[in-house]
């Protein structure tokens, strides 16, 4: 033990991260030894008193936050490069560098909860289940993509797995997540819808409204702001006159948790959820960060530094973070993780050829989907005496 | 004159040369179907509607003295109907509500004062008392925040009904109607269907100003994925709305302030609880030869009393009750205008782009070969709402404006003076 906790110390963390304990346990009843890890900072609260910094994880549960969030990571890289050989059209926001929200939220709940976010959706979909090849021919608007190229990239969906969606108006979502909530609620299902937002979307009125009913009618919602800092080009100290968003719903609680580490998403998520089941609303702040521009039109670098971008890649990386914490547990070897990327990198570049060969949607899908039941009625086309359709 | 006694805002009772009379000064939208048949002195049926600088064109206006009560339901004695019971619009919007709740659990209804308060208008009095404060439920005055939850409980499955008080408050919810609620089922090519209703009074009430009286047929039927739906009868209320809670799409259901408290004559099948009317079906209220007017809501009963009059005159209009704006019954329109040969189109709102606008193309498109005259279209003034009464008067279409339209789709009225 004492030689273990001497490779503890000598470990090389990053500067920000000394607390890293582990306190291996008699082995589960999985044969994994279970792990507790100590989240990078203790969670911020607002009218609630926090959960503990000690998270319990398990080797296979860090090996899958690897090779998941590295997939996610590849997935955006490549759609970049797909984008700028013009396959991608239109906008395209990328979640590069926000991995760990995405993961350490999908860790805490099932398929059953809801989730809802905005645009920058590609990696959400992924966690909730779907699959590379469906991101990416709907990103490159073929048939086989998941909403059969009709959507693009803001409005990937899965409701089988309580996925809803991929929005384009910033806020909107919010409301709609708690009507999720509502509907879970009035069905008694015992579960629970998470609406994200960015920063951008905090001040939004309509996110206040609906916050305010939730809390009149307990509606089993959570709130989770991913906060990277940047509402497009605008820093949110010039967006909110307070900042604080976990603060923002003020009589609704809030805490305020590090973006970057998917055990403190994780933590937290499983937090937010037994609370919103028995008390009503709660506001999750992931401090996070976007490594790319607002979208693939944007630089990124106009409205920040350079440097402000390494420095959060070297010191708070979430994938960084994850490999670091494997390898001082020698849960796996540096190689072995190398695998694993190389691996996802193979995957995705597999997807993406799959994908590639998917047709574009047939023309008589213009028409399509415009009702569930269209009682035969008549659409037109652009030319209406050339090309119209029956609604059935 | 002087004005005795107000006993609507359509009727006064004035004193002219020693002479009691009923003026009518707005037509009362009653069908004709419940004017009682007996003597009453004589009436007068003058409108005041001196238009500045322009000179009132005589046509036939001094023919032109419908002699006709048109009372209040309640003010004279019940029509004596051999079959018919009578329900009012407001009975049958409550009585759908009521039957839909009863049927399906997934169905519940949020609103401004919808529970506790009955309804602003009543028409859900009575159902929080019936299901409950989990399914009849009163909201706070934001309309972005609730239409967003609706459309959300719709996303998962249940099938809200949001009444926006009217649906001038429906454009601070507009985004989710159209953003959140029309286009998802085609943007998730049919995963994320949104069975949601968006309901309320829609158009000019009385003297509400320019921020209360606007008609949003026009907007709303302008976007693919929703349907929209203007009941004028009970028999419509009824139908459509059950119709509307049953479809598996979002629906805009625009009701009218002014017809609430109109009765109809409504057979046993209109009462029976499986009576559903078909969305994107026009009806003909009144068969006719000689031009087409359509129509929808209040100004049905405009088109109506229209008819009756022109009827005298040896025009025999057919009135067509639009109500299904989106999708439009182009088939039906077209029909009758391939028999009639002429149109005109009634509408309470604002003239450009309006619903006469699209109906005017379908016709072109469709029955070019088949009109004998142009198009005629009766809108409301392009204004905001005035408040003043007389202003008012001349903003909203009135029964005489459709009368003379027609008779110019008639080439029966006189010639236009050379305006231009």
């Amino acid at each position: 033990m004492a030689a273990a906790a001497r490779r503890l110390s000598a470990a090389s963390l990053p500067l920000r991260h000394h607390h890293l304990l582990l306190r291996p346990f008699a082995s589960s009843a999985s044969g994994q030894p279970p792990i507790t890890v100590e989240t990078s900072v203790p969670f911020t609260a607002h009218k609630i008193e926090p959960p503990s910094r000690l998270v319990d994880t398990t080797p296979s549960e860090l090996l899958t936050f690897f090779r998941d969030m590295s997939m996610m990571r590849r997935m955006e890289i490549a759609a970049d490069s797909l984008y700028k050989s013009k396959l991608i059209r239109g906008f395209c926001h990328l979640y590069d560098g926000q991995e760990a929200v995405a993961i350490g939220l999908e860790a805490a709940i099932t398929k059953k909860d809801a989730i809802i976010t905005a645009y920058r959706d590609h990696c959400i979909f992924l966690a909730r289940g779907g699959s590379l090849v469906e991101s990416y021919a709907e990103l490159m608007g073929r048939r086989s993509g998941c909403s059969k190229g009709k959507g693009g990239s803001m409005h990937f969906y899965k409701k089988d797995s309580g996925f809803f969606g991929g929005h384009g108006i910033v806020g909107a979502q919010v409301p709609l997540g708690c009507g999720l909530a509502f509907a879970q609620k009035y069905t008694k299902e015992g579960t629970v819808s998470f609406a994200l937002y960015g920063d951008g979307a905090a001040n939004q009125g309509q996110l206040f409204e609906a916050l305010n009913i939730s809390a009149l009618w307990d509606l089993p919602v959570i709130l989770v702001c991913e906060n990277n800092h940047y509402g497009m080009g605008t820093a949110e100290w010039r967006a909110a006159k307070s900042p604080s968003y976990y603060k923002r719903g003020d009589y609704v609680p809030g805490l305020k948790v590090d973006g970057m580490d998917v055990l403190a998403v994780k933590q937290a998520c499983k937090f937010a959820k037994e609370y919103a089941l028995q008390n009503g609303p709660i506001i999750l702040e992931m401090d996070t960060y976007r490594y790319h521009g607002h979208s693939m039109s944007d630089p990124g670098s106009t409205y920040r530094t350079r440097d402000e971008i390494t420095g959060v890649r070297q010191e708070r990386d979430p994938i960084e973070r994850i490999r670091k914490l494997i390898l001082s547990n020698e849960l796996a070897t540096a190689s072995e993780l190398k695998d694993i990327e190389k691996e996802v990198r193979k995957e995705v570049d597999d997807a993406i050829a799959q994908a590639k060969e998917s047709p574009m949607p047939d023309p008589s899908e213009l028409f399509t989907n415009v009702y569930v039941k269209g009682f035969g009625a008549e659409v037109f086309g652009t030319d209406r005496k050339e090309v119209k359709a029956v609604l059935p | 004159m002087c004005h005795l006694k107000n006993i609507f805002h359509y009727i006064n009772i004035e004193l002219k040369g020693g002479v009691f009379f009923v003026v009518v000064t707005k037509p009362s939208p009653l069908p004709l179907l419940s004017l009682p048949i007996f003597p009453l002195a004589v009436l007068d049926f003058e409108i005041d509607r001196k238009m500045l600088g322009v000179a009132r064109r005589k046509l036939g206006f001094g023919l032109f003295s419908a002699t006709r009560v048109l009372p209040a339901g309640s003010v004279l004695p019940r029509k004596y109907s051999t079959a018919a019971k009578e329900i009012t619009v407001r009975e049958a919007l409550n009585s759908a509500l009521d039957e839909e709740m009863s049927a399906d659990p997934k169905v519940f209804l949020m609103g401004e004062e919808v529970g506790e308060y009955q309804g602003a208008y009543k028409i859900s009095k009575g159902l929080l008392e019936k299901y409950g404060p989990d399914r009849v439920l009163d909201t706070p005055i934001t309309e972005a925040g609730f239409t967003g939850i609706g459309v959300g409980a719709a996303y998962y499955g249940l099938r809200p009904v949001v009444e926006f008080m009217t649906f001038n408050f429906s454009m601070q919810a507009i985004d989710h109607i159209i953003n959140s609620a029309a286009k998802s089922n085609y943007m998730s090519a049919g995963q994320i269907s949104v069975p949601i209703v968006f309901r309320g009074p829609n158009g000019a009430a009385a003297g509400v100003g320019a921020q209360h009286s606007q008609c949003y047929a026009a907007w709303y039927a302008h976007v693919p994925g929703l349907k929209v739906l203007s009941p004028y009868s009970s028999e419509d209320a009824r139908g459509l709305l059950k119709a509307a809670i049953r479809d598996p799409d979002p629906v805009v259901f625009l009701e009218n302030e002014l017809l609430y408290g109109e009765s109809f004559p409504v057979s046993a099948e209109v009462l029976d609880s499986s009576f559903c009317l078909p969305i994107g079906k026009a009806k003909i209220e009144r068969e006719g030869k000689h031009v087409t007017i359509t129509a929808f809501s209040k100004m049905v009963g405009y088109a109506l009393q229209a008819a009756e009059i022109l009827s005298k005159e040896g025009i025999d209009a057919e009135v067509i009750n639009l109500r299904s704006i989106r999708p439009l019954d182009r088939a039906t329109i077209n029909a009758s205008v391939r028999k009639t040969n002429r149109l005109v189109t009634v509408e309470e709102g604002f003239p450009q782009h309006g619903v006469g606008a699209e109906i005017c193309m379908s016709v072109m498109e469709e029955s070019f070969e088949y009109l004998d005259a142009p198009v005629e279209r009766i809108a409301g003034a392009d204004v905001p709402m005035p408040y003043a009464a007389n202003l008012e008067r001349m903003a909203v279409p009135q029964v005489d404006d459709i009368v003379r339209a027609t008779k110019r789709a008639c080439y029966r009225s006189v010639p236009m003076a050379a305006a231009a």
